[in-house]
């Protein structure tokens, strides 16, 4: 039916710039990141909810990008892996942590990965790695990097909070 | 993965959102937290013509206190429930259940009414409602009316919401200040829809199990209320003779589907197991 396929205008701001676009309803906002605004940091992996690797943080919230329409994000804040860097271009402290542990291996996951740790810090500063790992829950690396990535994530902690990474005794 | 095409409507209030139903009839379905429909829709197994958005109602938001009972709005996320102290405090096992669904990100869209009302065996909510005897408001074009959680589940997706109802909010009962309580899942890995899970809530007086309710999840085609089971330990101490007996009653009426997640055998026998461990944690809690 022609009235179905009829375009709605998005308007959202992504990465401190307002956006807005036209969008069949049934576009889902990761394509809308992608293909629209061309940020293709944002990975699509298994398109089912589970991998976490279009994970964006919207409105204060991580979310997977594959499971929500552009327009449900309509008038949203969206922060996706292109605006985690800090305001200078310097590294954040997550991302400068992924690279000094080897937090990641072929990539795909780290955008989600990294999405996701900035709002699990934000909300819990100094989580212990049991809570990391609880936080990552919802990310899967098929490298199986989970170390790493952990390792990652505690060293951004520690830089955050000012104060010397120390890798826990084995 | 790219769902079929609808229209998409966002109501500003309830009596629209009802109002929508009503005209847009058999082919709009309701969109909450979207983390089941959404699936489903991508795979064309759901091919709805119309999406009503709740999102844009705030009548269904937020958790609050009434007399002996709490409120919960429909569109409450799961993260909002683990978030609330409310929640932690009067209705603890809403948050141990909370905990073990999905993962951070899909607790951050998924609403609470989205899992008691879609009616899918595999959600973990509903069982609990049902061991907390709790109340679902619906509302339609005929008004509102209350349904009891445990007559809620009548099939896999069937439910006594009628087309054109809305699910508004859920009213759950405070249990007992001193109540044990214990959600126990078993699943295949972290995200995962249980295996098995049982859901218990009791109260202990002078020793002995003084109440007991006990909810069942993904071991029939709806989520269970094992009556049977909670009896056989009423008046108990839960010495081990009880615990056995109250797990075989609730056996007694699981009817899993054999799946990825075991055969109709293996299912019946962990759920036995998380009955037990469930009664066990639930009493090791009760003051």
């Amino acid at each position: 039916m022609a009235t179905q396929a009829r375009k709605t205008q998005v308007s959202m701001k992504v990465n401190g710039v307002e956006v807005d676009g036209l969008v069949e309803p049934r576009t889902l906002l990761v394509h809308f990141i992608r293909e629209n605004l061309q940020l293709t940091g944002t990975h699509i992996g298994c398109e089912t909810t589970h991998c976490g690797a279009c994970t964006v943080d919207l409105n204060g919230m991580s979310v997977k990008s594959c499971t929500m329409f552009a327009v449900q994000a309509d008038g949203a804040e969206i922060t996706t892996i292109e605006g985690i860097a800090n305001a200078d271009g310097t590294l954040s402290a997550l991302q400068e942590g992924f690279r000094q542990m080897h937090g990641l291996q072929c990539g795909f996951c780290t955008p989600g990965m990294i999405t996701r740790a900035h709002r699990l810090l934000q909300e819990n500063p100094n989580p212990t790695e049991e809570e990391i790992r609880f936080g990552i829950a919802g990310n899967l690396c098929r490298c199986t990097g989970y170390q790493n990535i952990v390792r990652a994530i505690q060293y951004a902690a520690a830089k955050i909070n000012g104060v010397e990474f120390r890798e826990a005794a084995e | 993965m790219i769902p079929g095409q609808f229209s998409y409507h966002r109501p500003g209030t309830l009596a629209d959102a009802v109002k929508l139903l009503a005209d847009l009839g058999d082919e709009a379905q309701l969109l909450a937290g979207g983390h089941s429909l959404i699936p489903m829709m991508k795979l064309r197994l759901a091919t709805p013509e119309h999406l009503v958005d709740l999102a844009g109602v705030d009548a269904l938001k937020g958790i609050r206190r009434d007399g002996g009972a709490i409120i919960i709005g429909a569109t409450t996320t799961q993260h909002e429930l683990l978030a609330s102290d409310t929640i932690r405090s009067a209705l603890p096992i809403l948050h141990e259940t909370a905990l073990l669904i999905a993962d951070p990100q899909v607790r951050y869209r998924g609403t609470i009414g989205g899992n008691v009302a879609n009616g899918d065996p595999g959600n973990d909510m509903p069982a609990v409602m049902m061991a907390l005897d709790a109340t679902y408001q619906v509302e339609g074009p005929t008004g509102a009316r209350q349904i009891a959680a445990r007559e809620f589940y009548q099939a896999a997706y069937f439910t006594a919401r009628e087309p054109g109802e809305i699910l508004t909010s859920i009213t759950v009962p405070v249990p007992p200040a001193g109540h044990g309580y214990a959600y126990e899942k078993l699943k295949r890995k972290i995200g995962d829809y249980a295996t098995a899970a049982a859901a218990v809530v009791l109260t202990i007086r002078d020793g002995r199990v003084a109440t007991c309710s006990i909810g069942l999840t993904n071991l029939s085609e709806t989520p269970l209320l094992a009556e049977e089971a909670a009896q056989a330990v009423i008046g108990t101490s839960l010495d081990a003779a009880s615990l056995k007996k109250a797990a075989a009653a609730a056996v007694d009426i699981m009817a899993p589907a054999g799946d990825g997640r075991g055969p109709v055998e293996y299912r019946k026998h962990v759920g036995g197991i998380m009955v037990e461990r469930a009664l066990k944690r639930a009493a090791a809690r009760a003051a």
